[in-house]
């Protein structure tokens, strides 16, 4: 192995009593803060609150000018806010974002490091794990604190049909993922906090990996976890052709469709933040109403906080129904067509 | 440049069954008897993308698995896709293992039958998802390390990757060494046929034990894993179920009702 063990944190050394505070990583993409780290910073306000004992709640910023960001990282509860500037933080590199986050990790030492599940969040997280040899738990649905002041990941396996909790009891910090539409943010509320600026040496990561580019995709499309109201739509759907009136049913109601893997898979819609699911978008729309859907766990986990479900199967065994309010036994193309008319 | 690629497959319960997994409650154990084990989705894609550089460029594609004895089969299934030799890491000394452990085992054994140029790996794993152990591979070999990759090519001496990002694409240069993890996107698999099946038997297929390359023990299985795992369950999400029935005409008017109701349209 290569040894950069050196300056890591040796498993059998660990004084884990040294760590404390719950450090959230506040992801810059685009010059925006990303929403998933506003909905942690409302999950580490809670946890913190569970477990007293004056713990605070921090975010960490790496960017090409991280202080801007700070005023309304404290909005959303932040007590303070760690800054990294550097100009070549302008675009996601695995290399110098993970020595740049290992690095304020290990200078501040934080009890538990809550990273977002976003594309460079996903590789960022077990990227600073494995540094810091430390554990960490992917796309948790749920933290907690239990009796006894541990900290509990809960994390799905198998496409959400099991549901396990993961401990972290001898390393710190413990770091989890969390994937966007799970935790709440705080209500936004005019305050300050302490803004720190860390200083790190990234000479050693070199120029392994360069950007040549970066293409940004016009959307248009309004994230499918802001929407009220889902159309969803899966293999049954049929044909691309067939998909076109989901998306005429969506934009009448003035929601967003989604997919599963399989609609996905053939092209009926474009890219994968319209999928729905374990390995796409976790949603909670006021209402979901679902069209061709088998009701794989993958897919039902994703739509398990939605408030109304209503699902359109002609299979009368179709594993939706059991997680749906209503039923309806049908072919698909019966009823949106109705509905259409009805909304016009 | 001839390429020497490594390839890291999961053998992993077939995704098509997981609605047959079960909870045992008394002993709160998983119950998955007489589900399939299969390559992982995205690894299959991950091979290809290493049998697709080793076709246009020459060299060689060792697959590695650390699993059961039993996962055999999946690396037969791999060496009959077009795979040169296969690696079965199988031992106690390695079971228990989270993502950083497993990451280790795998980068010390690549690292022992190396040197590789290039090491592959599916995004994440159809049963985990956890989609650690692509870049803790990365960090443990001490090679720069990319994800979430939909296209890759070898120009000259360097890897040309555009990789997925919210908001469109991000193109970088990669020197060798390298560990790209790959999505869907980045090809198709080839079937496997009569030929290859026939052809893998002859292959090289070498299990691994514990000792049959360096390893530090503090890392290993269960005690090398800084997280561990807690209580099982089923998540509960089964809601009271009413069915709509009548005309299409009458349903969509109940649909239309019930939107009211949700404050969703008024």
């Amino acid at each position: 192995m290569q040894s950069r063990s050196e300056t890591l944190i040796d498993m059998e050394q660990m004084n884990i009593s040294e760590y404390k505070h719950i450090l959230v990583y506040a992801e810059v993409r685009d010059e925006k803060v990303s929403g998933i780290s506003l909905e942690l910073l409302g999950e580490a306000t809670r946890l913190a609150a569970a477990l007293g004992n004056n713990t605070e709640v921090w975010a960490a910023v790496l960017g090409v000018d991280g202080e801007k960001y700070s005023s309304e990282l404290f909005r959303y509860g932040a007590q303070k806010v760690i800054v990294y500037s550097n100009s070549m933080l302008g675009v996601y590199r695995s290399d110098l974002y993970g020595e740049a986050l290992t690095q304020l990790v290990n200078k501040y030492k934080p009890e538990t490091v809550l990273i977002g599940a976003t594309y460079a969040g996903s590789e960022l997280a077990p990227t600073v794990a494995a540094k810091l040899k430390t554990g960490l738990a992917a796309h948790c649905n749920e933290l907690r604190i239990d009796e006894n002041k541990q900290f509990i990941q809960v994390v799905p396996a198998f496409g959400g049909k099991v549901l396990g909790d993961i401990l972290t009891p001898g390393h710190r910090p413990q770091m989890a993922t969390i994937k966007s539409g799970i935790m709440q943010k705080n209500e936004p509320c005019e305050r300050t906090g302490v803004v720190e600026k860390f200083d790190c040496d990234l000479t050693s990561v070199g120029d392994k990996i360069q950007v040549l580019a970066v293409n940004k995709e016009q959307s248009t499309r309004r994230p499918l976890n802001e929407s009220e109201i889902i159309i969803g739509g899966g293999f049954g759907v049929g044909s691309k052709e067939k998909w076109a009136q989901l998306e005429e049913l969506a934009s009448l109601l003035g929601g967003a469709t989604g997919c599963t893997r399989p609609a996905l898979d053939e092209g009926w819609t474009q890219g994968e933040h319209t999928m729905i699911g374990t390995s796409g978008v976790a949603v909670k729309p006021k209402v979901y109403i679902n069209f061709g859907i088998s009701g794989a766990a993958h897919h039902t986990c994703g739509i398990k906080d939605a408030g109304l479900i209503i699902s359109v199967n002609k299979d009368a065994c179709a594993p939706i129904f059991e997680v749906s309010d209503f039923k309806i036994v049908s072919e698909w193309e019966k009823i949106v067509p109705a509905l259409i008319e009805k909304l016009k | 440049m001839a390429l020497n690629i490594a390839v890291c497959v999961k053998a992993v319960p077939d995704s098509k069954y997981y609605d047959k997994i079960t909870i045992d409650p008394a002993t709160r154990m998983m119950v998955r008897e007489g589900i399939p084990t299969i390559i992982s989705d995205l690894d299959k894609h991950a091979l290809e993308a290493a049998l697709a550089l080793r076709d246009k460029n020459q060299g060689k594609v060792s697959v590695f698995t650390m699993a059961p004895e039993s996962a055999r089969d999946n690396i037969l299934e791999a060496l009959a896709m077009g795979a040169d030799e296969g690696f079965l890491l199988s031992d106690r000394a390695f079971a228990g293992a989270d993502t950083l452990a497993t990451s280790y085992t795998l980068a010390a054994a690549i690292q022992a039958k190396g040197p590789f140029d290039i090491v592959i790996t599916g995004n994440e794993s159809d049963d985990g998802s956890t989609g650690q152990v692509s870049a803790q591979l990365g960090e443990w070999l001490g090679f720069p390390h990319v994800m979430n990759i939909a296209s890759l090519s070898f120009e000259h001496d360097a890897l040309m990757i555009r990789a997925l990002y919210e908001e469109g694409t991000i193109d970088y240069k990669v020197a060798l060494p390298a560990v790209l993890g790959v999505t869907r996107k980045v090809n198709k698999p080839r079937l496997t046929n009569i030929m290859g099946m026939l052809k893998a038997k002859s292959k090289p297929l070498t299990v691994l034990h514990y000792g049959d390359f360096p390893t530090d023990d503090r890392y290993l299985g269960l005690k090398g894993s800084p997280t561990q795992p807690g209580d099982i369950y089923a998540p509960k999400m089964s809601r009271k179920t009413v069915e709509l029935s009548g005309a299409p005409e009458e349903i969509a008017d109940r649909i239309v009702q019930e939107l009211c109701k949700a404050g969703v349209r008024h």
